[in-house]
């Protein structure tokens, strides 16, 4: 396939598969802590920082991480203060952060830049340096979650236990917020702002379906992602469509097809 | 049985053990709503403590206090001598929450979350030794789950996931447990089971035990009709592990002292 031959094209799947590797190892904790708005929520940010980046001139992808990450603390913050109503800090910020980039984009109307790549995704954009800022991005996360990875289990499992055994909760909770944040901003490129989220979390509802334990689970979530990233990419490729849709809609697929499969089996095994 | 007076014991001077946990003049109010009003009580080591009270008495509250999860409004809580924010020595208390705080679809094996039991401060940064695991299978062992141990634990019934709740929280070897309703919404075999393991816990194996119940032939067989102390709504119902002449035995400084630590 000729796809493969243009630079442009590799170097998107080689962004996208490191992306479809992390999504799912943060995914798979901050789902598990019911938190999966707020992927959305930090792209939305995201999206008002690379908003910005383009009016001021400035690295544009570089200030989406910066303001990902600020909003991720802002989320921590918030959260502690309200504490019965976490969802509440997180739809304002997700509304927030979209209503700064849509003020941004139309103020900076007329400068060279592409709204819909940022809102759907493009994999005509990926430049050499956004490739290197999207692996130092899979290092530092996968690092994060090799090293702390006993502690982020309990942590999602059952937040009072790792209290009592003494574990420095808030920090870990900052910790994996923020690297939320890290996956989601650079993320942002390849889907697409409106749909980075679903890289986190979809490819874990599947593997939720199949998974026995902890790091199966998680395993078999890569896979999906890394699936999903790949069948997406190359039809985005095919037909010119937005990628963020064609991956989203690879791994709904995919996983409408695990849960059919195991409603099957279930239904063939209750039959014997 | 607990003789007039014991009262003065639990609330004022220790008797043959040293105090596990002690109150003093604790209180908690959520905003306006004060649940615990200016509690004393005193946990000695190798005591059986059975908390009771109606709903909106403050009994998990309690014991969310004295695992530190929650802090009181005012008052002194000391774990093993230590107050509270400063204690660190954490494997040595076992927490056992409601069990409805686990999201039964969890993607976790059961040897995953016995295994979570151990992961602290102290295992930070470093991976569970073969030691580690091989306590982690004791427990298993111990509570009757190792054949589950691959099990996803919402393959589980109730009684089966309150034992992994159990191993987990014995993983540590803790010297205090704690237990929010153990009992509740498992079946009557499953029960017996479990008071059965905590007798044996408590009579054998040094360990001591709060523990939050509804089950009120429980109490009365075993801890007798009448608590060691009362405050506001909740009823401390104590037993003690031992007759008060083997206390001598555990730690011979104490013949020395006055005896009459209620058995």
């Amino acid at each position: 396939m000729d796809l493969f031959a243009l630079d442009i094209f590799r170097r998107a799947l080689v962004g996208g598969l490191l992306i479809g590797l992390m999504a799912p190892l943060v995914g798979q904790f901050i789902v598990l802590r019911r938190l999966s708005l707020l992927g959305d929520t930090l792209a939305h940010t995201s999206v008002a920082g690379v908003a910005l980046g383009f009016l001021a001139g400035w690295y544009p992808l570089g200030l989406g991480l910066a303001f990902a990450v600020l909003a991720a603390l802002a989320i921590e913050g918030l959260r502690r203060q309200y504490r019965s109503y976490a969802e509440l800090s997180i739809a304002v910020m997700m509304a927030g952060g979209m209503a700064l980039a849509s003020v941004l984009f139309t103020a900076g109307r007329g400068f060279n830049m592409n709204v819909n790549e940022y809102l759907f995704g493009s994999i005509l954009t990926l430049s050499r340096r956004d490739l290197w800022l999207v692996a130092g991005v899979t290092l530092a996360v996968a690092l994060f979650v090799a090293v702390f990875f006993k502690e982020l289990f309990v942590l999602a499992l059952d937040e009072d236990a790792a209290r009592v055994a003494g574990l420095p909760v808030r920090v870990l909770n900052v910790a994996l917020t923020v690297t939320a944040a890290l996956v989601v901003s650079v993320a942002i490129k390849i889907v697409g702002a409106l749909l980075v989220s679903a890289l986190m979390t979809i490819p874990v509802a599947a593997s939720l379906a199949v998974g026995r334990g902890f790091r199966r689970t998680m395993a078999i979530a890569v896979l999906y992602a890394e699936g999903g990233v790949l069948i997406g990419l190359v039809l985005s490729g095919l037909w010119n469509l937005a990628p963020g849709g064609t991956v989203v809609l690879a791994l709904i697929a995919m996983l409408v097809v695990t849960l059919l499969a195991r409603k099957l089996r279930s239904r063939l095994l209750a039959g014997r | 049985m607990e003789p007039v007076g014991s009262d003065n014991l639990r609330t004022g001077k220790a008797g043959c053990h040293d105090p596990v946990v002690s109150l003093a003049g604790v209180s908690f109010a959520y905003g306006d709503n004060r649940v615990i009003d200016r509690l004393d009580f005193r946990v000695l080591e190798r005591d059986f403590v059975a908390l009771t009270g109606p709903n909106g008495a403050g009994k998990t509250t309690l014991l969310k206090m004295m695992a530190g999860l929650l802090r009181p409004t005012s008052g002194d809580i000391r774990l093993f001598g230590t107050p509270v924010r400063q204690f660190r020595d954490w494997h040595r208390i076992g927490y056992v929450p409601q069990r409805s705080a686990l999201n039964p679809l969890f993607p976790a094996t059961v040897r995953e979350v016995v295994e979570s039991g151990l992961y602290g401060r102290r295992t930070m940064f470093r991976r569970l030794s073969a030691e580690d695991r091989q306590k982690c299978r004791d427990a298993m062992e111990a509570f009757g789950i190792a054949d589950l141990a691959g099990r996803r634990i919402g393959e589980l019934s109730g009684g089966q996931l309150q034992r992994v709740l159990l191993a987990r929280s014995m993983a540590t070897r803790p010297d205090l447990l704690i237990l929010d309703e153990p009992m509740t919404g498992i079946d009557a075999d499953a029960q017996d089971a479990f008071f059965h393991m905590m007798r044996h816990l408590h009579e054998k194996h040094r360990i001591t035990f709060v523990m939050v119940t509804h089950d009120a032939d429980l109490v009365r067989e075993w801890l007798g009709d009448r608590p060691a102390h009362e405050s506001g709504r909740l009823k401390f119902y104590v037993r003690h592990a031992h007759e008060a002449d083997d206390c001598a035995e555990t730690d011979w400084s104490h013949t020395a002292k006055p005896a009459g630590h209620p058995a």
